[in-house]
Formats: C-alpha cells, sequence, structure tokens
C-alpha cells in the first residue's frame, strides 16, 4: 500500500494536526466560538476598567493599585481559558459522540491531551491579545508595563491553567456529563485563595495558608511585587513553578488511573450516549 | 504479519466481568479471524458482542485470557495494531460543526494517511458520499451519517474492520450497495471483516461464518447452512429464537 498507514509513534506530528485541524474548522465558521473567545475578556475588561476610572480620581488611591487590577484581570482571564480550552475540548468529543473513535484510533489519551494543551495556547494568545490591545486603547493600559519578566509568570499561569483542565477532564471521564460543571466551575475554587485582586497578606489566616499551595498567588503576589519594587521576585517565581509542577504530576497520574480504570470498567464507553 | 494460518486475530478464553463478583458479560471466549473472512456476531441485547469486540478493539481489557491480532497483545500494543484496524458503530458520529469531508479530512490526518485529501476524494468517491462532501454532519440523515462513519473506518484501508450493526439505519438498496463494496474489499484486499447484526437475513447472505452468543458464551458458530443442519430449524431466525429463548438447547 503506498499511501498505506504507518505506526503512529509519541511524536508524529499528523495525528496532531488532525486534531487541531478540527478545532480550526470549528472556530473558523462559528461566530459564537469567537463570542466566547472575546465576550467575557471585553466585559470583564469593561467593567472593571471603568472601575479603574473612577478609582483614578480618588485622590488617595495608588496608580499603582489601578494597573494591578486591570494587570491581575488579564493574567486571570489567561488561567481560566487554559483550564477551560483543555476540559472544554474534551467535552466536546463526548457531546459529539466522536471520544471512542478517537479512543480507537493509533493516538493515545496524551496526544489528545497535548493537543488541547496546544489548542488552548493559541485560543489564549488570541483572547489576550485582543483584551491587551482593548485595554491599551480604552484605558491606556500597557501590560507590558509590568516588564517583560511578566511573561514567567504567564507561563507559570498557564501550567496551573493546563493542569487543573486535565485534572477536570479526568473527573468527567470518571464521572461522566455530570461532572461537566467543573469544566467551568473549578477555577473559581481556587479564585478566593490565588490573591487576584488583594495581597495574601489580607487573607484570614486559613485563606492564607491555603493560598500558598496554589501557584496562582505567587504569580499574583509576584505581579504586584514586580508594580512596587521592580525586580522580579524569584521566589514567588520558583514556588509558582514548583507547585505547577507538583500540580502537573497529579494531574497526569490522575489522568492515567482514570484511563487505566476506565479500561477496566468500562465506564468511558457510556459518555454522551 | 499474521498468525499461522492467515489468522489475524485470535482470542483465547476471553472473559470480562464489569464488576468483581458481577455477571460475566464475556465468559471463555475463543474466537479466531482469518484474513479475507467476513464473521458476523449474533445474539440477543446484552449477549456480550459489543464488549467481546471493545476488547478486540483496546477499549477494554479482559479480566481473562488474550487477544491477539497480527500476532501482537492489544492490551500490551494496542498502538502498534490501531492503524491497521478501523471500527464503526451506529452509536457514534462525528463532530456535527465539520462537514462530512472535514470530518474525514481529521481522520486521515489522525491515521497518519499519507496525501490525506487524496484519500478523502477517493473515500467521498468510492462510498457515493460526493453530493453532500461539503454539508455539515448536523445537517444530514441517520442513513447518510451511519455511510460517512462507514467511510472514516476504511479511511485507513484497514485489514481487519469491526462494524457495529453497519445497515441498521440504512435503506435496503444503500445496504445492498454497501455489502457489496465490503465484499469487494474482502476479496480483492483480504481485508478481515467482523461484525454485529440483528439482520438475519444479512447475516445469512454475508457471512462466511456465524457466531451466536448468548449470555456471555459462544453458543454456536458456523456457516448458515450448518448452524441450520445441526439445529434443524429453517431459517437463521428460528436458529436465533431457538438459541436465545431456550437457554436448554445444548450449544456447539
Amino acid at each position: 500500500m503506498p499511501d498505506g498507514p504507518e505506526p503512529v509513534s509519541l511524536f508524529a506530528w499528523r495525528p496532531m494536526a488532525g486534531i487541531l485541524y478540527r478545532q480550526a474548522v470549528l472556530y473558523r465558521r462559528s461566530l459564537p466560538r469567537w463570542m466566547e473567545i472575546f465576550y467575557w475578556p471585553l466585559l470583564d475588561l469593561l467593567v472593571w476598567g471603568f472601575l479603574t476610572l473612577y478609582l483614578k480620581r480618588i485622590p488617595s488611591f495608588l496608580p499603582s493599585a489601578v494597573v494591578s487590577l486591570l494587570g491581575a484581570l488579564l493574567l486571570w482571564d489567561m488561567l481560566y481559558r487554559a483550564q477551560q480550552g483543555i476540559s472544554v475540548m474534551f467535552l466536546e468529543e463526548i457531546w459529539s459522540r466522536n471520544l471512542i473513535h478517537l479512543l480507537v484510533a493509533p493516538v493515545t489519551p496524551y496526544h489528545i491531551v497535548f493537543a488541547a494543551i496546544v489548542s488552548s495556547f493559541g485560543k489564549v494568545l488570541l483572547s489576550s491579545t485582543v483584551a491587551a490591545t482593548l485595554a491599551y486603547f480604552l484605558f491606556s493600559f500597557k501590560i507590558f508595563s509590568l516588564g517583560i519578566d511578566l511573561l514567567f509568570f504567564i507561563g507559570a499561569l498557564l501550567a496551573m491553567g493546563w493542569a487543573l483542565g486535565i485534572m477536570t477532564t479526568a473527573v468527567i471521564l470518571r464521572f461522566g456529563q455530570e461532572a461537566e460543571v467543573l469544566a467551568w466551575g473549578v477555577i473559581f475554587l481556587f479564585q478566593p485563595f490565588s490573591a487576584v485582586f488583594n495581597p495574601v497578606a489580607v487573607l484570614p489566616p486559613f485563606a492564607a495558608a491555603l493560598s500558598r499551595f496554589v501557584p496562582a498567588s505567587y504569580v499574583f503576589e509576584g505581579m504586584r511585587s514586580l508594580l512596587t519594587v521592580g525586580t522580579m521576585p524569584l521566589r514567588d517565581l520558583f514556588m509558582a513553578y514548583l507547585l505547577d509542577g507538583v500540580y502537573m504530576a497529579g494531574a497526569v497520574f490522575l489522568y492515567a488511573g482514570v484511563i487505566r480504570r476506565a479500561r477496566r470498567r468500562g465506564f468511558h464507553l457510556k459518555l454522551g450516549s | 504479519m499474521g498468525e499461522s494460518g492467515g489468522e489475524v486475530l485470535v482470542s483465547e478464553k476471553v472473559s470480562k466481568r464489569y464488576l468483581p463478583g458481577g455477571p460475566f458479560a464475556v465468559k471463555e471466549v475463543d474466537l479466531r479471524l482469518r484474513a479475507g473472512e467476513v464473521v458476523s456476531m449474533v445474539g440477543p441485547n446484552g449477549a456480550g458482542k459489543s464488549t467481546l469486540v471493545q476488547m478486540m478493539l483496546g477499549l477494554l481489557i479482559p479480566d481473562g485470557g488474550s487477544i491477539r491480532i497480527f500476532g501482537r497483545d492489544v492490551v500490551a500494543e494496542r498502538r502498534r495494531i490501531a492503524h491497521r484496524i478501523n471500527y464503526a458503530s451506529t452509536d457514534l458520529s462525528l463532530p456535527y460543526a465539520l462537514t462530512v469531508r472535514e470530518n474525514l479530512l481529521t481522520y486521515a490526518l489522525i491515521y497518519n494517511m499519507k496525501r490525506p485529501r487524496e484519500r478523502v476524494s477517493r473515500l467521498l468517491a468510492l462510498l457515493g458520499l460526493e453530493s453532500f462532501a461539503d454539508r455539515k454532519v448536523g445537517a444530514l440523515s441517520t442513513g447518510q451519517v451511519a455511510r460517512m462513519g462507514i467511510a472514516k473506518a476504511l479511511v485507513n484501508d484497514p485489514e481487519i474492520l469491526f462494524l457495529d450493526e453497519p445497515t441498521a439505519t440504512l435503506d435496503p438498496e444503500v445496504s445492498g450497495q454497501l455489502r457489496h463494496l465490503l465484499a469487494g474489499m474482502v476479496r480483492e484486499r483480504g481485508m478481515a471483516l467482523l461484525y454485529t447484526s440483528h439482520n438475519m437475513r444479512e447475516v445469512e447472505r454475508f457471512s462466511d461464518r456465524i457466531v451466536l452468543m448468548r449470555e456471555g458464551e459462544i453458543a454456536a458458530q458456523g456457516t448458515a447452512a450448518s448452524l441450520m443442519e445441526r439445529y434443524k430449524t429453517q431459517d437463521l431466525e428460528a436458529l436465533f429464537l431457538l438459541l436465545a429463548e431456550r437457554k436448554d438447547v445444548a450449544v456447539a
């Protein structure tokens, strides 16, 4: 067979391209999907942007706090989208009764997750670029006024989002569509302990203790530190990536465990039916 | 490479229970499939047909026994087998927002096919899907979706094709065309075909061998003629009812 199939290695590009091609086609012609990418960041930006306009008029309010609010908003949206990009892509396979086709194909569950990470990165890049551009034109806010070092913190946030996305996917795979609410809600469980808009220092003791185990709290603390001190808070960055490593290892362990169990018990075969 | 005697699939003493200590969904099933052979599995709902196929596809791990495809263990070496087999089921679909062509192209890429666009064009022509190739799946009839599913299952020129009730939603004319197409692939390329069906006339006309399952076990297997002779029934329908309803009938 001259054009016949070949065994698919873990690093084969075509299967990955196949999964990504489908995502690209889905977005190419779907207005609601484009709205989903831009709608919420735009609304959030308007609400919080108008608030910062008001806060700027209060004499005692620090200008850095205004920058911090908008910066935090943009970063939070990246985290949210990174997590959602993974979970929702998986849910779409279930909704379209396509998951079994993928599991029968010569790709592993890791190909699927990796494609979801690439796809989610693209969506984050797109929505963040639009949000940052709007923030600049509407509120004269420059995201990289925080410094190019911010990219390292963004990387840490994306890693946390992806780890939570993989965990959510594992839970949906295990408990079915009843658990799909997690795809939209799980990130908000972490929000109070992520010190998004407020420093960890103002949190009550139990919340402050919990925030030590949330990578995002170090990112947002680091962002504020970049603003006020102007230097890269390496300790925060290190802690964020360390915890990301733990989250990612936990996520992969959970995902692999659920896949193994699914192949024994067959609960994945009922998904979407 | 297949196993000795052209056997491409060998299942030995395969058993499966969904819950520890629960009833057997499949119990000690021995089944062999040769290249170029059409085997149909029939049996009442819950007989274990789908579970057995799902184990052969690597979607489920057997509790006991082994399944070897092309001489490789399905559980341990699924990735080395999966590009040479494929599957279609009326229970499954493909993303509704994509067209038939886009869905097939997706799977041509996923199956790592060279020249995927050419491959898709050939499949569209082969399955008579050209007239609605650029229509979204959500706008297709049930029968058209089934044909697209079969096109997807042929995207990699599989050496073993597993079909779960492939003609259940097709009209008689299209069913006949599909059988003709599959028979050609079996004859010319030596593709092995294992399918489940409740259409006894189709099973009788199309299969080299019929495997009748009951309560997770193979109740009988053989050619249609040999089975009807052995159980003294007029047709397969009567044999199916006899074995499905009368548990006291001895299995062979």
